[in-house]
C-alpha cells in the first residue's frame, strides 16, 4: 500500500502519516483508517483482493491483500471476518511490506571454507539429504532433528512430521511454540483430556466481565482487546489486569490488579478458598461434571541435562480439596502476593456472582511459567466451581501468540511426543498414523526423544549431529542462549536454516534455503479459536525461494520416499490437507473441507454435518457430546473434567542481595516475536528501533538513572547493557525489570535462565534474578 | 520545509465539524479514523514561519480539543 515512493518528500509524508497511525493504534487498538489506505493504492491499476489470514500473530484476523501487477501492495481488514470484522492492527496493516525488504534472501547458500557461497537450490537440497543420510548411517536416526515454528503452515508441519516420524523413525521433531504455548496444551489435556480452548471470540460479546491473567493485551492482541473496549462501550463490561507490571492493558482496565512473580498460583487458589467460603460452587455441576486429582510437587525446574519428570495423579475428594485450600485465605495470600485480602475478593466475587458471566483470558504470562501448568490448571478450577465454562460468555481462553501454534504445533502435532492424533506412546494412535502415512508401524517409535530446550542440549552433547531450522529464529529466542548458540558452532554439527532474511540463526547455518514466504505460496493457518483459515498463493517467490513444504518434500523424495511424498507441485496442498483430514475424523476434531476453507474466512473444528463448533463439551452445540446431560468432558474417560490440586511454588531462581531485581522479557506492539520481518518495515522500525530496559520510575529516580542511559543487566549466565526506558510505555514495580526480547542485537535472551515447566517443558522467560547497574 | 503530523481529537460529537474545518485549510492533509473519534492531521509548509502560523490557525478551531504532535521532519526542499 506505501510502496510508490516517487520522491524524498512523499517518502517523509508517508513515514509522518504512518507514525501517526501507530500512535493511534497504540492508543485506540483496532482503529481503522480503510479511506486512507483505498486512497495510497495504485490509479487505474489492476487491483485484486484477496483473502488470508495475517501472518503475524495467533488471534488470526482476517485481511484482505490488494495484488496490483504481481506484487502486493494493500492490506485491509476482512469485514467478513468474524475475528476482527474488519479491524486490524499496525503490524496486520503494514504486514505486506515486509516481503519486500532489499535483504531477502533469494538463493540458497552453502558455507565453504567459513564464507557463503550461492548454489542451486537442486545443489542444496541434494547437499542436505546427503548429509542426512551419512547422518543417519554413521550415528543413528536419532541423531537427526527438525525445529519448526507456530508459523508454520500447516502443510509444513504435517510433512515434517510425516518425514521424521513416519519415514526416518525419530520422534526428535520440535516447534517454537514448546516456547510459548506447551503449558497451555498440558493444562488442557490435564483439566480436560483434549487441547485447545472450548469457547470461542464470540464469548468477548457475551461476558460482563474480563479477567487478564498476566496478559499485555493492548499490545499483544490488540484487535481482541479493541472488541473488549467496545463492548465496554456499549454493555459497560468490567475489565481487569491482573499483572507483574503496568502496561496500556492496565491503563485502560477498569481495575489494574499487581501481584509479586509466580504468586498468581496462591492468587488463584485464594480466589477458589473463597468461592467455596462463600457458598458460590455450582453444587449440581460439580458433582455430575468434575473429579478431583492432586500430582506430585517439589518437581524442580529442569536446569539440568537429561531432567525427567512424570506427574503421578492421584484422585482425592471435594473435603480433601477444600481442606488443601485452607493454606490460602485472602489474608494468607496477601502476605505472600502483595495482592491485598480486598482485592483478592473482589475478583472471587465476580466469578462468584451467578449473574456475571466472567471471561479469563492468558498467554505468555501463565504460559512461560516453571508451573505453568499447574497455573493452567488453577484456573480452569475457578470456571469449573463456579460453572462457568463452555457457555457463551463462560470462558477460560488460553490465546496463542503464532499464527498456526495451534492449528500446525498442537492440531498437527509437531512436538516429540504427538501425532497428528494422538501421541506416540499409544499403540492405537500409532496404527491410525502409519496407516495414513502408508508406512510400517513399527516405523513409528514409541517414546518422545527432546522437548526444545533438551534438543538444543542434546545438540550442544553431541547426540543430535543434523538439525534442520525453519521459520523460527532461536539463535535469538532459546532462554540461555550463549549455551546453545555456542553448541551450534561445535565440530560435527550440520545446520540447515530456512528462512527469508539473514538472521543470528541463518548466521549459524551450514546451508540457508530462501523461504517463499506467506502469500508467496499456498497454506493454512490455525488460530486461538480452533479456527482453520486458507490461504492461496498470490504472489510469485522472491527469487529461488521454495516454501517450507515443498523443501521438505524434495528432501523426503532424495532420501527414498517417493512414495510416501507422492504429491505433485501443482496441487500438493490440496493433497497433504486432505490426507491430513483422515487423521482427525470424527465428531471430536473432524476437520472442514478445503472447499468450505476456500470459500470463507475459515472454519472452527469439529466442523460435523457443514458446521462449525463455537462451544465445545456443551450439548447444545458440539454434537461430539453423547451423555445425555447439558455438559460432557469426553476427553476424560468418565466425561469429567479435573479440579486439580495445585499448591503455590517458588520461582527457581528468586532475587537476592547478589542479584536483587526480577527480569521478565516479552514483547511490544510494534515486533514482531524476534523481529526480522517487522524490523524490515521502516514506519515500524523507526517507531521502536532497538530494545532498552524498563525501570520503575522511583527506584530509577533513586539510582539516578534516566531514559536513554545506559544499564547493565548480569545473571549468573552473563551481562548485557542496554538503554534504560523510565516511565515510557510499560512501568515495572520496584526491584523489578522488563526486556523486549525483538532485538538481535541486544540478546538478553543471552542472560536468562533455561528452567522449564516440569510437566509442559516449556521455559519461563518472565522471572529470573539480576543485579542492575548505571554504567 | 516543515512536515508534521497530529492527533486531532474533536470535542463530543464534533469530529465531522473538525473534518470540515481541518479540510478547509491549506496545507492541512485530514485522515479521519473510522471507528474512533480521531483524526490524524498532516501539515506541510515551506518554512518554520509558515508552520507556527498554521498551527496558531488549527489550534483556534472551535470543534478541536486537543492537537497531540506525532511526528515532526524538517526537510530541504528538494522536488
Amino acid at each position: 500500500m506505501y510502496t510508490s515512493l516517487t520522491n524524498r518528500r512523499s517518502f517523509i509524508k508517508k513515514m509522518a502519516i504512518m507514525s501517526a497511525m501507530t500512535a493511534a493504534a497504540t492508543m485506540f487498538p483496532g482503529i481503522l483508517f480503510a479511506d486512507e489506505q483505498e486512497k495510497n493504492l495504485p490509479k487505474g491499476g489492476n487491483l485484486d483482493w484477496k483473502k488470508a489470514p495475517c501472518r503475524f500473530c495467533g488471534v488470526g484476523c482476517g485481511v484482505l491483500v490488494g495484488i496490483d501487477n504481481g506484487k502486493a501492495v494493500a492490506v485491509k481488514g476482512d469485514p467478513k471476518s468474524p475475528v476482527n470484522k474488519g479491524l486490524c492492527c499496525v503490524k496486520g496493516y503494514h504486514s505486506v511490506m515486509s516481503i519486500y525488504g532489499k535483504d531477502r534472501l533469494t538463493k540458497p547458500l552453502v558455507k565453504k571454507n567459513g564464507r557463503y557461497v550461492e548454489t542451486s537450490m537442486k545443489e542444496a537440497l541434494d547437499l542436505i539429504a546427503s548429509k542426512m543420510k551419512e547422518t543417519i548411517k554413521d550415528h543413528g536416526k536419532d541423531s537427526v532433528s527438525i525445529y519448526g515454528s507456530g508459523q508454520w503452515t500447516i502443510p509444513d508441519g504435517y510433512v515434517a512430521s510425516k518425514l521424521f516420524k513416519g519415514c526416518i523413525g525419530t520422534n526428535n521433531v520440535e516447534a517454537n511454540a514448546r516456547l510459548c504455548m506447551a503449558s497451555a496444551v498440558t493444562g488442557f489435556l490435564t483439566s480436560f483430556g483434549l487441547d485447545e480452548p472450548m469457547g470461542c471470540y464470540e464469548d468477548i460479546d457475551h461476558a460482563d466481565v474480563f479477567v487478564l491473567w498476566g496478559n499485555n493485551m493492548a499490545e499483544m492482541h490488540p484487535v481482541l482487546f479493541s472488541r473488549l473496549l467496545d463492548q465496554r462501550l456499549k454493555r459497560g463490561v468490567k475489565i481487569i489486569d491482573f499483572a507483574t507490571r503496568t502496561t496500556r492493558t492496565s491503563m485502560a482496565a477498569d481495575k489494574s490488579i499487581i501481584f509479586q512473580p509466580n504468586t498468581d498460583l496462591a492468587v488463584a487458589n485464594a480466589i477458589c478458598y473463597e468461592i467455596i467460603k462463600n457458598g458460590w460452587v455450582n453444587k449440581s455441576f460439580v458433582e455430575k461434571h468434575c473429579s478431583f486429582s492432586k500430582g506430585l510437587t517439589d518437581m524442580g525446574y529442569g536446569l539440568e541435562d537429561n531432567y525427567k519428570f512424570t506427574d503421578k495423579p492421584e484422585q482425592i475428594d471435594f473435603e480433601a480439596y477444600k481442606k488443601f485450600l485452607e493454606d490460602y485465605s485472602p489474608e494468607k495470600v496477601e502476605k505472600l502476593s502483595g495482592v491485598s485480602a480486598k482485592d483478592i475478593k473482589y475478583m472471587a466475587a465476580y466469578y462468584g456472582d451467578p449473574n456475571k458471566k466472567v471471561m479469563s483470558l492468558w498467554c505468555m504470562g501463565m504460559n512461560q511459567h516453571t508451573r505453568g501448568t499447574w497455573i493452567n490448571n488453577l484456573v480452569y478450577n475457578i470456571h469449573l466451581l463456579t460453572g462457568k465454562i463452555s457457555t457463551p460468555g463462560n470462558s477460560p481462553f488460553s490465546l496463542t501468540g503464532q499464527p498456526s501454534a495451534c492449528g500446525t504445533v498442537r492440531e498437527v502435532g509437531t512436538l516429540t511426543h504427538k501425532l497428528p492424533h494422538g501421541v506416540v506412546m499409544n499403540e492405537e494412535h500409532r496404527k491410525h498414523a502409519a496407516e495414513i502415512w502408508d508406512v510400517p508401524v513399527e516405523n513409528i517409535d514409541p517414546k518422545p526423544t527432546y522437548h526444545t530446550v533438551e534438543m538444543f542440549r542434546a545438540l550442544d552433547r553431541g547426540d543430535i549431529k543434523f538439525m534442520w531450522i525453519q521459520v523460527t529464529n532461536p539463535m535469538v529466542t532459546m532462554p540461555k542462549l550463549k549455551r546453545y548458540r555456542d553448541a551450534t558452532k561445535k565440530e560435527g554439527r550440520f545446520i540447515v536454516v530456512s528462512d527469508i532474511y539473514p538472521t543470528p540463526t541463518t548466521d549459524i547455518a551450514d546451508v540457508i534455503l530462501p523461504s517463499a514466504m506467506w502469500i508467496e505460496r499456498e497454506g493454512m493457518y490455525g488460530n486461538s479459536e480452533r479456527r482453520t483459515q486458507y490461504f492461496e498463493q498470490m504472489i510469485q517467490p522472491s527469487g529461488e525461494a521454495m516454501s517450507d513444504t515443498w523443501q521438505i518434500i524434495e528432501v523426503a523424495k532424495r532420501l527414498g520416499y517417493e512414495k510416501q511424498f507422492y504429491y505433485k507441485e501443482d496441487t500438493h496442498i490440496e493433497e497433504i490437507y486432505n490426507e491430513y483430514r483422515r487423521h482427525h475424523e470424527g465428531k471430536k476434531h473432524a476437520m472442514a473441507p478445503l472447499e468450505v476453507l476456500k470459500s470463507q474466512p475459515g472454519a472452527q473444528w469439529p466442523y460435523v454435518d457443514g458446521k462449525s463448533t463455537q462451544w465445545r463439551f456443551n450439548a447444545e452445540y458440539d454434537p461430539a457430546c453423547s451423555n445425555g446431560e447439558k455438559f460432557h468432558f469426553y476427553g476424560k474417560p468418565d466425561g469429567r473434567a479435573v479440579i486439580w490440586q495445585r499448591p503455590y511454588e517458588p520461582a527457581p531462581e528468586v532475587p537476592d542481595s547478589e542479584y536483587p531485581f526480577w527480569l521478565s522479557t516479552g514483547r511490544v506492539i510494534e515486533h514482531w516475536h524476534s523481529g526480522s520481518m517487522t524490523r524490515r518495515i521502516p514506519v515500524l522500525h523507526k517507531a521502536v528501533p532497538h530494545s532498552y530496559v524498563e525501570l520503575n520510575p522511583q527506584q530509577a529516580k533513586d539510582m539516578q538513572i534516566r531514559t536513554g542511559d545506559k544499564v547493565k543487566l548480569t545473571t549468573r549466565r552473563g551481562e548485557i547493557i542496554l538503554p534504560a526506558s523510565v516511565n515510557e510505555r510499560g512501568v515495572p514495580e520496584r526491584n523489578q525489570v522488563f526486556v523486549p526480547f525483538f532485538d538481535e542485537n541486544m540478546l538478553i535472551n543471552d542472560i536468562t535462565l533455561d528452567a522449564f515447566c516440569p510437566i509442559s517443558k516449556q521455559p519461563d522467560y518472565k522471572k529470573c534474578a539480576v543485579k542492575v547497574e548505571k554504567v | 520545509m516543515p512536515i508534521k503530523s497530529y492527533l486531532a481529537h474533536p470535542h463530543d460529537g464534533k469530529k465531522t465539524e473538525l473534518i470540515d474545518a481541518l479540510s478547509h485549510i491549506n496545507n492541512c492533509d485530514v485522515i479521519p479514523a473510522e471507528n474512533q473519534d480521531l483524526l490524524i492531521l498532516v501539515t506541510e509548509t515551506e518554512n518554520k514561519f509558515e508552520d507556527e502560523n498554521l498551527k496558531e490557525q488549527i489550534e483556534a478551531i472551535a470543534s478541536l480539543k486537543l492537537l497531540a504532535m506525532v511526528s515532526g521532519f524538517d526537510t530541504p526542499k528538494q522536488n
